[in-house]
């Protein structure tokens, strides 16, 4: 029943997207067709969708994190920011660093800054009281203020025109695996999957996991079984953030090779609709995170072979599956075969 | 699957009743005519300025040479959406010629060119020469100080109050190279002159925020100001609003000078001139040397005396030049075209 949902939910939620594209005046098989060929038409194609699931992946993994203490996080896209910013100024100020330690190395600053960015939410909503949906949310914006601010004053690369970073040394950069024809696809892609395994196990199979799921379904009888409310919060928090700063990884060591003033299209939102597909299950993260990477490499090449239909279609798949998924209603309806009132 | 084979079924599934779709013809052609893509830059087709321009280009072309009817132009809403654009045109979507506009999509084509050398590619607003290792790249770049000169003196000489202001979109040194230019001007008409300046942003959305920019100009007109020159692509539609509220208000009268196209006729009652800039001349010519396969891969710049760069005169601002104005304005421009005005280079300056 768990894995019918989600299912069954992409595919109505394609149908319907697709169904608007005939209103808009197009051959919806066609439309599918492009989608499916831009998506996986050849190694690149498919390199460039795992480029972009590997992101989606973390930060749905991050709000799902978060979410398993009942906290919201907002804040991926902050907290990524911030991690790919730490990865780069890695990269482009440590170029002593030895080759084979260095991108571990950037990966610890990553996920180092991103926590750091997270953890300050879950700092303000243990001691103080503010809510994380706001102040993650403001975090956003300051982490955006801090990376403008470092690539355009501090490390600005002089031979172009964009901002971005100076390029990081050649220790850090991650071998892009030549069966993908340029697409940027290098270990780091390994990352996102063996990542997504650690959190299922930490959530399930440890002691500290326990704790959060404990506080997430019940504040009040984990308060009473003497797990500390705040100390959860804080370090689920930062474990969140460090999460989503890990897609620095993936988009800074192999992929720009520097940071690029506003590289991601929102993966951090993305993130949300990533951990409502999956429901929160790490493992099946991974597969609505490459569902979603798939949607938004498809939808790329819209534009170029249709008249009356952009990129933008899917933002609207992805709404309409969101929508699909979450009306618990229809839902309990359809599987229980019972008449319930809506 | 391979790229032709999605044309294939795609052709044969369309309903007979929808067939819009861009790739049949594709298929109907044993051999086709050259076909021409083109990436935008941030700012949008839309932007009545810079990009509008290159569009306006495109479509005179297309219409005017045997080009594939298949041709056409995106709009990227993000830097990661331009280098699979480049990619599909260069792939799957068969594209014979490849057109950046602006130094931001211009920065993906080196690599691009030297994987497809076969396939032409033509930069607008950044020089490619060092960088064109497979010969197939020709690059533009546009003498914009100098027209930024002929605006700056123009400025200078309409205004009132000793004051006049720059609004320019994105924080980079091209656009640091149309203020150079505009102050020097100002400067040459009246060395006393005060310029104040203000950039929308840093990132490429600086080019699509025109409440951003009309902030900025409400408080340079606040300030005293009453000319302002906007180089923001689609953001200098606020400076223009600006300019139009402020006279509502006020006895003196504010101007504001237009970018890239031709903006007298946005607002005819405050656009004084607009420093024009044919992007969409550069494109049309090399469609059209394209399309007579006389197509070559050097660096060029076009300037005022070729009509690349100038001001703007039509109907729509005559009234606010006199005959003495018009005299002076084209001495300028002709000391200009001669080397007895050198106009500061934003650009050399930046490497002393």
């Amino acid at each position: 029943m768990n894995i019918i949902r989600p299912i069954a939910a992409t595919i109505i939620g394609l149908f319907l997207g697709l169904l608007v594209t005939f209103f808009a005046g197009e051959n919806p098989l066609n439309v599918f067709l492009i989608f499916a060929t831009s998506g996986f038409g050849s190694t690149y194609d498919f390199g460039m969708t795992l480029t972009y699931s590997m992101p989606l992946i973390l930060t749905g993994l991050s709000v799902s994190m978060a979410f398993k203490s009942g906290l919201f996080n907002i804040g991926a896209e902050g907290q990524l920011t911030m991690g790919a910013l730490a990865a780069a100024t890695a990269g482009a100020l440590f170029t002593s660093v030895p080759a084979f330690i260095a991108p571990i190395f950037a990966g610890i600053c990553a996920a180092l800054a991103g926590g750091i960015w997270g953890g300050i939410a879950g700092y303000l909503k243990a001691k103080r009281g503010a809510h994380e949906v706001i102040t993650t949310i403001m975090l956003n914006f300051i982490a955006a203020g801090i990376a403008s601010y470092v690539t355009v004053y501090l490390l600005k690369d002089p031979n172009t025109q964009n901002p971005q970073t100076i390029p990081i040394s050649p220790n850090y950069k991650l071998e892009t695996f030549a069966f993908f024809d340029s697409a940027p696809v290098s270990s780091a892609l390994f990352l996102s999957v063996i990542v997504a395994i650690l959190v299922w196990i930490f959530l399930y199979r440890t002691p500290l996991g326990y704790e959060i799921r404990a506080v997430g379904s019940n504040e009040s009888a984990a308060s009473t079984a003497c797990i500390s409310i705040s100390k959860t919060q804080i370090l689920n928090m930062f474990i969140a953030g460090s999460l989503a700063g890990l897609v620095g990884v993936g988009e800074v060591l192999s992929r720009a090779e520097c940071f690029k003033l506003d590289f991601s299209p929102g993966y951090g939102f993305t993130g949300i609709a990533v951990a409502f597909l999956a429901r929160g299950n790490p493992i099946a993260i991974i597969f609505s995170g490459f569902l979603f990477g798939a949607l938004q490499k498809g939808a790329s090449d819209l534009e170029i072979f249709t008249h009356n239909v952009t990129s933008d279609l899917s933002l609207v798949l992805q709404a309409l599956i969101i929508l699909a998924v979450s009306a618990d209603g229809l839902w309990e309806k359809i599987l229980s075969g019972k008449k319930v009132k809506l | 699957m391979s790229p032709s084979c999605v044309s294939k079924k795609a052709g044969l599934l369309l309903f007979p009743l929808l067939s819009m779709s861009a790739i049949t013809p594709m298929t109907l052609y044993a051999s086709e005519p050259p076909k021409v893509c083109m990436v935008l830059d941030k700012g949008g087709k839309d932007d009545r300025s810079f990009n509008e321009s290159a569009v306006l280009g495109f479509n005179r072309a297309i219409k005017e040479f045997p080009v594939n009817k298949t041709s056409k132009f995106v709009e990227p809403k993000n830097d990661a959406q331009i280098s699979q654009f480049f990619r599909s045109f260069a792939t799957s979507a068969k594209c014979d010629l490849i057109i950046a506009i602006g130094y931001n999509p211009s920065e993906y084509l080196p690599d691009l060119a030297s994987k497809y050398p076969n396939k032409k590619f033509l930069a607008v607003d950044t020089n490619l020469e060092g960088k064109n290792t497979t010969k197939n790249i020709r690059s533009i770049t546009f003498a914009e100080h100098d027209g930024s000169f002929l605006v700056g003196a123009i400025a200078a000489m309409k205004s009132t109050t000793g004051k006049i202001g720059f609004v320019g979109g994105m924080d980079i040194p091209l656009i640091h190279r149309f203020e150079t230019g505009y102050s020097a001007g100002a400067k040459y008409i009246n060395p006393k002159i005060k310029i104040s300046t203000a950039y929308v942003g840093i990132t490429p959305d600086a080019w699509n925020n025109p409440a951003k920019a009309k902030e900025l100009a409400h408080a340079q007109y606040n300030e005293g100001t009453d000319v302002i020159y906007q180089v923001a692509a689609n953001s200098g539609q606020g400076v223009f609003d600006s300019a139009e509220q402020m006279n509502k208000k006020s006895k003196t009268k504010h101007y504001a000078i237009g970018v890239d196209s031709n903006q007298n006729w946005i607002n005819p009652k405050v656009i004084l001139t607009s420093m024009v800039k044919r992007v969409d001349n550069a494109v049309y010519l090399a469609i059209k040397d394209f399309s007579n396969e006389t197509f070559n891969t050097d660096h060029t710049t076009f300037n005022l005396k070729d009509g690349g760069v100038d001001w703007a005169y039509d109907e729509h601002n005559k009234k606010f030049f006199t005959d003495a104005q018009l005299t002076e304005i084209n001495g300028i421009k002709e000391k200009i075209i001669n080397g007895k005005i050198i106009v500061p280079d934003y650009y050399k300056l930046d490497k002393k």
